[in-house]
């Protein structure tokens, strides 16, 4: 068993104090959490920290924040708890280590997959498909060949699926978290929480998004940003049905189902990944883990590109520049894909466990220890 | 930066939740507030910052509230607490006024939530703020400037100039400058002086060096003693506080709410001649844990040592200071500097007089001593299996009672009887008007927020004639 790192060590202090005062226990998950225990291992610690979604309701409510002595700050130190459950939890385990430079990793994969994706069609293809307007059925495969197009889509994605699975299982060994067995409760409850992101509700009114005046914004955006996702990967697995079931080859009419699903989910994701952003510059740094900054810029960054670059690619098929853009789409979206496991996009993942967790725990634990 | 040449119609004293519901309601009533406040921004709100809920009369369950609590029962809770020492018309003043006190606190952006765990079993007569004190600080502060209330952080109001009752301005430390402040209208919000060590000594001796202040160490009574200094009327014993048991390895000034320890109950206590003092079980904890502080203040060194077996760990909410933890008495007495022999024979008379009974950790049961002197009345257990336990005490002081004396429209009476032209209290700094001695959970927050509301009512009305 490795050491435990200083991350854990001041966790478990700051828990320890927070359990004694549980002022907070009205804002999210979190806090009921913790009255179900009276110690915590590094494993309770980590669960709690995925639990936490970064609200900081708790610390502009907290007695014992900054400047005072006890300096508690739950938010930045959970986050900060958080980045190193992702790096422990990794698979491959050496991948791990691309969490410390997460803001790197990401735009320089993003990079390297546009480049690679406009070598591959210039040595494959004719390179003027790049300039010259293709049109009609069969138009986005004249640039990059079907069967490479699907290839590239279904190892990437193939990779990041089974990367983060095996990470999954690696957070539930590590943290004791549950692994197999299936209740509909709990998991209906899980399921709300994650669609709703009630946590991020602060108990009805809103959350310390900027400062310590209450605010939904950063709920609305991330529901945005993740329903727009949803949208766009509905679209592309609507895409794939026509193809292969109904035979109807793209592009698609603009009024067409995938289009649409993918139109207004781009449009989401841009708002979603732009708001998120915004908030991030501007909100109060107190409870802010900096050290996280670049990752989380450059995933929202990657994750406006992807949108943007394919309205752009919808605004433009017709012209000669859509070689270029679809190029530079795909070449995003694959790095996105591969680079999905190491960056801040897990966070969904462990978030999910933590969440069913807590619906069982609240279901089988006892009582929270109360005073006299 | 505030201008503070121009002549505000009042000047409130103080930046706790009293001075926030002063400031509040005088500036819905259309005065020009300023609120000086001592501590930098992020330590602003006083003792408010601390709290955690406020004690509210209610017919019939309202929002958070459950059941109903009655002036009654209010006025008896109260009159118990402080067998008597206090003045009944303005208590039952308050008591009524109380019930409006949510309401208005929702009315500044403070939310309220139901009590969960760890609050002492309040949820019938107690409002709780959703995220404790600082966030209903955070509010009214927000609210206050929403309402363009001038806001001074880091500003000490030093002395008023008071002629014949009359205060005409003050001379203020703002920012590390001095300053005046006109004002027409004069409410004092500014605390007790609990944090004033040398004024503790002064009644307590070399003893108020051990007490821990719990609460903001800007409580120096400065205004308090300026006021009582010119010819206002003083009102409550200097020496009476609201204290608690706390760890007595907590900061001695603003450790806060995590440090008091509730393990009093399910532990026997005994004082540095390893005596016991207390009957440690002779009610809830709800309704003793106020009383705890000055047992202890009164005991040597101020120290006591609750010490409790493995049986008792889950009784109480965790501590934040782990306890000493020893596998026989005489081990845990030479961890804590006790005479090894001595509490080896207390727990002893104490195991031999547990009588046989059925333990109920929530409610008073019928585990007792017998014979033992003094007894402990429930949640009598043998203190017989290992580990053993012991949480160090010392009294954890919230706030002091000594008060200027006030009427009903929260004016401020000179010692010749007649009140105060333009001057107005709310808050600690008159809390010992209502409280002679003893304390009701969530009571300074009625009485602060109820004071302050009428203090900023009459400040308001006196300008505007």
């Amino acid at each position: 068993m490795a050491a435990e790192s200083e991350t854990v060590a001041e966790a478990r202090r700051q828990m320890e104090i927070c359990n004694a005062c549980r002022y907070c226990e009205g804002y999210c998950a979190v806090f009921p959490a913790m009255t179900m225990r009276r110690s915590f291992t590094e494993g309770d610690l980590t669960h709690l920290a995925n639990l936490c979604h970064g609200c900081k309701g708790c610390y502009h409510a907290c007695q014992y924040a900054p400047p005072h002595a006890f300096g508690i700050n739950i938010p930045a130190t959970f986050a900060e708890l958080r980045q190193e459950s992702y790096a422990k939890n990794a698979w491959p385990a050496p991948m791990g280590r691309l969490f410390e430079r997460s803001g790197t990793v990401v735009s320089l994969l993003a990079a390297l997959g546009v480049a690679l994706a406009l070598i591959l069609v210039v040595a494959l293809q004719d390179p003027a498909v790049l300039w010259s307007a293709q049109r009609g059925v069969g138009a986005f495969f004249r640039v990059i060949p079907h069967w490479l197009m699907i290839t590239l889509g279904v190892v990437t994605f193939g990779y990041a699926i089974l990367a983060m699975a095996m990470g999954a299982r690696n957070y539930c060994r590590s943290t004791g978290s549950p692994q197999g067995g299936f209740d509909p409760g709990p998991a209906t409850e899980a399921a709300v929480d994650i669609v709703t992101m009630r946590n991020l509700g602060g108990g009805g009114h809103g959350c310390n998004d900027l400062d310590e005046g209450f605010s939904t914004r950063r709920r609305w955006l991330h529901q945005a940003l993740f329903g727009g996702f949803m949208l766009c990967f509905a679209a592309t697995c609507t895409g794939t049905l026509y193809h292969y079931i109904l035979g109807w080859k793209s592009p698609h009419a603009f009024l067409s189902l995938p289009v649409q699903l993918g139109f207004w989910g781009g449009v989401l994701m841009m708002i979603g990944a732009a708001g998120l952003a915004h908030v991030k510059v501007i909100t109060d740094p107190g409870p802010v883990a900096k050290k996280l900054a670049g990752g989380e810029f450059a995933i929202l960054a990657l994750l406006f590109l992807i949108a943007a670059t394919g309205l752009l690619l919808l605004a433009v098929r017709h012209t000669g520049a859509m070689g270029a853009m679809l190029a530079i789409h795909l070449g995003l979206v694959f790095a996105f894909f591969l680079v999905m496991p190491y960056s801040k996009m897990v966070h969904g993942l462990y978030r999910g466990i933590a969440l069913l967790r807590h619906a069982r725990e609240k279901r089988t634990a006892p009582a929270p220890a109360a005073a006299a | 930066m505030a201008d503070l040449t121009q002549t505000f119609d009042v000047l409130i004293a103080g930046g706790g939740n009293a001075a926030l519901c002063a400031a509040i309601t005088a500036r819905r009533a259309g005065a020009t507030v300023v609120l000086a406040e001592h501590a930098p921004k992020s330590m602003r709100g006083g003792n408010s910052r601390h709290t955690r809920n406020v004690r509210a009369l209610h017919h019939g369950p309202t929002g958070v509230l459950t059941d109903s609590y009655l002036e009654e029962e209010y006025w008896d809770d109260l009159r118990r607490v402080t067998a008597g020492k206090t003045d009944e018309p303005l208590a039952r003043m308050c008591i009524r006024a109380s019930e409006q006190a949510p309401k208005f606190l929702e009315s500044c952006g403070v939310v309220f939530q139901p009590s969960l765990s760890g609050t002492l079993s309040l949820s019938r007569t107690n409002a709780f703020f959703l995220g404790g004190g600082k966030a209903l600080v955070n509010a009214l502060y927000r609210t206050a400037e929403a309402l363009g209330i001038v806001i001074l952080y880091d500003t000490e109001v030093q002395h008023i100039e008071v002629k014949d009752g009359f205060a005409t301005e003050a001379i203020v430390s703002h920012r590390g400058f001095p300053a005046t402040i006109k004002f027409k209208a004069f409410v004092a919000s500014a605390g007790g002086f609990q944090a004033n060590r040398e004024w503790l000594r002064k009644y307590w001796g070399d003893a108020a060096d051990n007490f821990q202040i719990r609460g903001t160490p800007y409580a120096q009574g400065r205004i308090l003693k300026d006021l009582l200094a010119q010819g206002v009327q003083e009102v409550g014993d200097p020496t009476q506080f609201h204290a608690v048991a706390n760890d007595a390895r907590a900061p001695m000034e603003d450790g806060g709410l995590a440090m008091r320890l509730d393990c009093v109950p399910f532990s026997i206590v005994v004082n540095r001649d390893v005596e016991r003092f207390y009957d440690e079980g002779e009610d809830v904890w709800p309704k003793r844990y106020a009383i705890w502080g000055r047992l202890i203040a009164q005991q040597p060194g101020q120290v006591a040592f609750a010490i409790n077996d493995s049986k008792a760990q889950m009784n109480y909410l965790p501590p934040v200071f782990a306890p000493y933890k020893a596998d026989s008495i005489a081990e845990l007495a030479g961890m804590i500097g006790l005479d090894a022999a001595k509490l080896e024979k207390v727990v002893a008379d104490y195991n031999a007089a547990v009588q046989p009974g059925t333990f109920k950790a929530q409610s008073l049961d019928d585990c007792r001593t017998e014979g033992l002197a003094p007894p402990k009345s429930h949640w009598a257990r043998r203190i017989d299996t290992p580990p053993y336990y012991c949480h160090p005490l010392r009294p954890g002081i919230t706030f002091t009672f000594l008060s200027v004396k006030v009427n009903e429209q929260a004016r401020v009476m000179m010692a010749d009887g007649k009140p105060s032209a333009n001057m107005f209290a709310s808050g600690e700094i008159m809390s010992g008007n209502i409280l002679g001695q003893g304390y009701l959970a969530g009571f300074g927050m009625a009485i602060g927020t109820v004071f302050g509301r009428i203090a900023g009512e009459q400040a308001a009305k006196l300008v505007r004639n």
